[in-house]
């Protein structure tokens, strides 16, 4: 094994973080005002505001879009919602199984 | 996942879900006009972003050692200005350490108050999670009165750990620093206006941020709870969010009805143990050094240099 | 030029024609005289390196690491306790191959506290990873500053050289200086290949190696420490092409046909050239191995030297508390090595600056005649 020091920064070795929930968020689109809450403090950095058709509750066109490939599943995003847009769903057959949320990820793909 | 914010610091990193240390890098590095290089203390955050051969830093980092990331910093920014003297380096760089408790309240007070009293331009971070969480949970000089932690664990006869936390802000401030600011992870907005004013302060000398953040894990509140506990810190007033420049005391948020403390401790299973009647003496005298500490920051805001 | 300095102005002056980027410094006896020297020449602007008064030998180190790994030319200098406290970090200048030169002024470690010469701080380092070299006198003092700087660039690996303290940082000798041109010319400028302040390409140094990579690192650094004689060689090429004086990893001093000889490291080695030429004289066959380079041990080329030498004495500046005297344990394993069964014996001696005397020298060789002289393993010369 070639080791390389210093190291480069390679989005390829990440470690799997998506794989190690138990629980993922889901954004009801028609409650989110889009105020960035959930973006500010997600510690993995997987929301971002995003253009929706669905976005009736959020007046600049805007809702919480999450990205799931990092998400640790730890709740704060539905924690700090103001208007409790977010809800947290069990992964089912525990993280090691392929789950629901991974299989919707892999159809995006 | 969102562009902005993972501009510097990239996830696929291993600290503990509902952790507040990446909101913090995070929103700190975004603050930041020029490029910046990272100076981290071994801690969770070092820990947690380096195992290799991954490293979730996008900008240019070091990690030395647990008590040196003052010294360290001050070797980078002593080289910074000369490379630049002699023209070997063309762009303005700014410093930033990232260093917990551990590494600055106890074992790395000596490199801290070094580079601060050498005035090298570096602004230091210190993600306060009031402990050695990294190695699991054992107090520091940052470790608050009464808490369960496990090198002063609380039992029926223990309260825990027996001493008032240090005052590292009026440690930082007698090194005559243009900026230092009390900030909570929890305030986001707060955080980031300090961050500018920090990276403003740099022309002239060092800066210091003091940040809470809630440590879910030697805490022990969920995992989602990290900025409702942060608030509670605040609201209670054990937290006041101030800055202090030029030696002036500003208070940046009056609550008008401070909580009780013990809507603070009950978060926490960490002082779980006070909340047993038994111990009501011990959060009485928990709420009497919280009222006279901001009695006394208020006076201190009253007085303009 | 010839010129009359002590050992520390000898070491401040290669500093001076060095002009490296930054020095972070803290003062101890007898480094003292290196840093203030320096400081002198960087207050009449004689250089333009960033001095960094650090608030201890820890964050001088931890300040080298910082700087070299940002791509500056680091230099540093200490003794004794300062060496020891920054023990922790010096693992880490050279796990992480940066070529940081630090110049010691080799003294007593505590306890008792001792502020005079001799080598336990510099065995205290022996494992850290650093490649280590002892100067003789004043000149190998200056020398080695240039050649431990070269040296460290050439390998990507943090150098220490010291000198005696108090016997060489503060006695004046005479030695022979090179032009500063020619210095520049052979030490050249710095140009790492990868640096902090690299914006284009950013690097994270330090980082966790677990157990299924930490194994691999060290292996990386075995392999740059296999590298260190050849560069070595270069650069002793080089440099006697610049001087006239030619350097080894080992001086051999009339050990052609010797059939006593002494092993032994710094300025002792002085004072026995000068018993070995008046025991030559009287027709006695010894001689000298003066060990320069003391990590990488040179084990072979020792083994070679010696080999023909029945009779030899190794002189050690510091104890192997709980274990052999330093130099005397590397030396039988260089024999061990080789097969050979040449009679060995250990001296210790001088240890907390307590001087050496040239008849203590001819007594050695005296009683290496003897039977009974290798029947006690390890003596102590009070």
């Amino acid at each position: 094994m070639e080791i390389e020091h210093p190291v480069q920064h390679k989005k390829e070795k990440a470690m799997d973080t998506g794989n190690w929930r138990n629980h993922y968020p889901v954004v009801d689109e028609s409650k989110c005002i889009a105020c960035g809450n959930c973006v500010k403090y997600c510690p993995e950095a997987c929301i971002f505001l995003d253009d929706s058709e669905k976005a009736e509750a959020s007046k600049s066109g805007k809702v919480a879009k999450i990205d799931l490939e990092f998400c640790k599943g730890c709740g704060v995003c539905a924690q700090v919602c103001p208007v409790n847009a977010i809800s947290m769903r069990t992964e089912e057959g525990g993280n090691n199984n392929e789950t629901k949320s991974k299989k919707d990820k892999e159809k995006t793909n | 996942m969102n562009e902005q914010l993972t501009k510097n610091f990239y996830p696929g990193h291993a600290t503990c879900a509902g952790c507040g240390i990446p909101a913090i890098v995070r929103h700190v590095l975004d603050e930041a006009d020029d490029s910046v290089v990272v100076i981290n203390a071994t801690g969770c955050l070092e820990v947690t972003s380096t195992l290799y051969p991954y490293t979730a830093w996008k900008v240019p980092y070091i990690h030395n050692a647990f008590e040196n990331a003052g010294a360290t910093a001050s070797g980078v920014e002593t080289a910074y200005r000369i490379l630049k003297k002699k023209k070997k380096i063309d762009k303005d760089i700014k410093f930033v350490i990232f260093a917990g408790d551990g590494g600055t309240y106890d074992i790395g007070l000596q490199s801290l108050s070094g580079m601060l009293e050498r005035g090298h331009k570096v602004l230091y971070v210190n993600y306060d999670n009031e402990g050695y969480m990294n190695t699991g949970g054992q107090r520091s000089g940052a470790t608050p009165y009464g808490a369960n932690m496990t090198t002063t664990p609380a039992s029926e006869t223990d309260i825990g750990n027996k001493t008032f936390r240090k005052d590292l802000m009026e440690i930082v401030k007698g090194h005559h620093l243009e900026y230092l600011a009390q900030a909570n992870v929890a305030y986001i907005e707060d955080l980031r206006k300090k961050t500018k004013k920090a990276f403003q302060a740099l022309e002239k000398g060092p800066a210091f941020l003091l940040v809470l953040q809630p440590c879910t894990n030697v805490w022990k509140f969920p995992t989602s709870d990290y900025v409702k506990v942060g608030k509670l810190a605040t609201e209670t007033n054990f937290w006041p969010l101030y800055e202090i420049e030029k030696d002036n005391y500003k208070i940046n948020l009056k609550i008008e009805n401070p909580k009780p403390i013990e809507e603070y401790l009950k978060t926490q299973r960490r002082f779980k143990h006070l909340l047993r009647p038994e111990n009501q003496e011990v959060v009485n005298y928990i709420q009497e050094n919280i009222n006279q500490r901001w009695n006394k920051l208020l006076k201190k805001a009253e007085c303009q240099f | 030029m010839k010129r009359a300095l002590t050992g520390g102005a000898a070491m401040a002056e290669a500093l001076r024609q060095i002009n490296p980027d930054v020095m972070p410094v803290y003062p101890i006896t007898p480094q003292t005289p290196i840093i203030e020297t320096f400081a002198k020449f960087k207050a009449s602007q004689k250089v333009d390196t960033e001095i960094i008064t650090v608030e201890s030998e820890h964050s001088a180190i931890s300040a080298c690491v910082g700087s070299s790994a940002s791509g500056a030319r680091t230099i540093t200098a200490t003794s004794s306790q300062g060496l020891a406290l920054m023990n922790e970090i010096l693992y880490i200048a050279s796990g992480m191959h940066l070529p940081i030169l630090m110049l010691v002024s080799a003294r007593a470690l505590s306890a008792p506290i001792n502020i005079h010469g001799d080598h336990s701080d510099m065995m205290g380092a022996r494992d850290t990873g650093w490649i280590q070299i002892f100067s003789e006198n004043v000149q190998e003092a200056y020398d080695n500053t240039l050649i431990g700087l070269k040296l460290a660039e050439k390998t990507s690996l943090p150098v220490m050289v010291a000198m005696d303290g108090f016997i060489t940082s503060h006695s004046v000798e005479v030695l022979e200086t090179i032009k500063d041109e020619i210095v520049k010319k052979f030490i050249g400028d710095y140009k790492p290949k990868q640096s902090l302040l690299n914006l284009d390409n950013p690097v994270s140094y330090g980082p966790v190696g677990l157990p299924d990579s930490y194994f691999e690192f060290k292996l990386k650094q075995v392999k740059a420490v296999k590298n260190v004689f050849q560069e070595a060689e270069k650069i002793y090429f080089d440099f006697k092409e610049m001087s006239d004086r030619k350097y080894n990893y080992i001086e051999t001093y009339k050990i052609r046909d010797a059939e006593k000889a002494i092993i032994a490291m710094g300025s002792v080695a002085g004072t026995i050239k000068d018993v070995v030429d008046n025991l030559r004289q009287k027709g006695e066959k010894v001689g000298l191995v003066k060990i320069e380079m003391f990590r990488p041990f040179p084990y072979k080329k020792i083994a070679n030297v010696l080999s023909g030498v029945k009779k030899i004495a190794v002189l050690d500046r510091s104890l192997g508390l709980t274990s052999l005297p330093p130099l005397y344990g590397d030396i039988l394993n260089a024999f061990y090595r080789e097969k050979l069964n040449n009679s060995i014996k250990s001296y210790v001696y001088g240890l907390g600056g307590r001087d050496i005397y040239r008849k203590q020298i001819e007594e050695i060789f005296e009683k290496m005649d003897q039977e009974i002289f290798f029947k006690k393993e390890v003596e102590y010369i009070q």
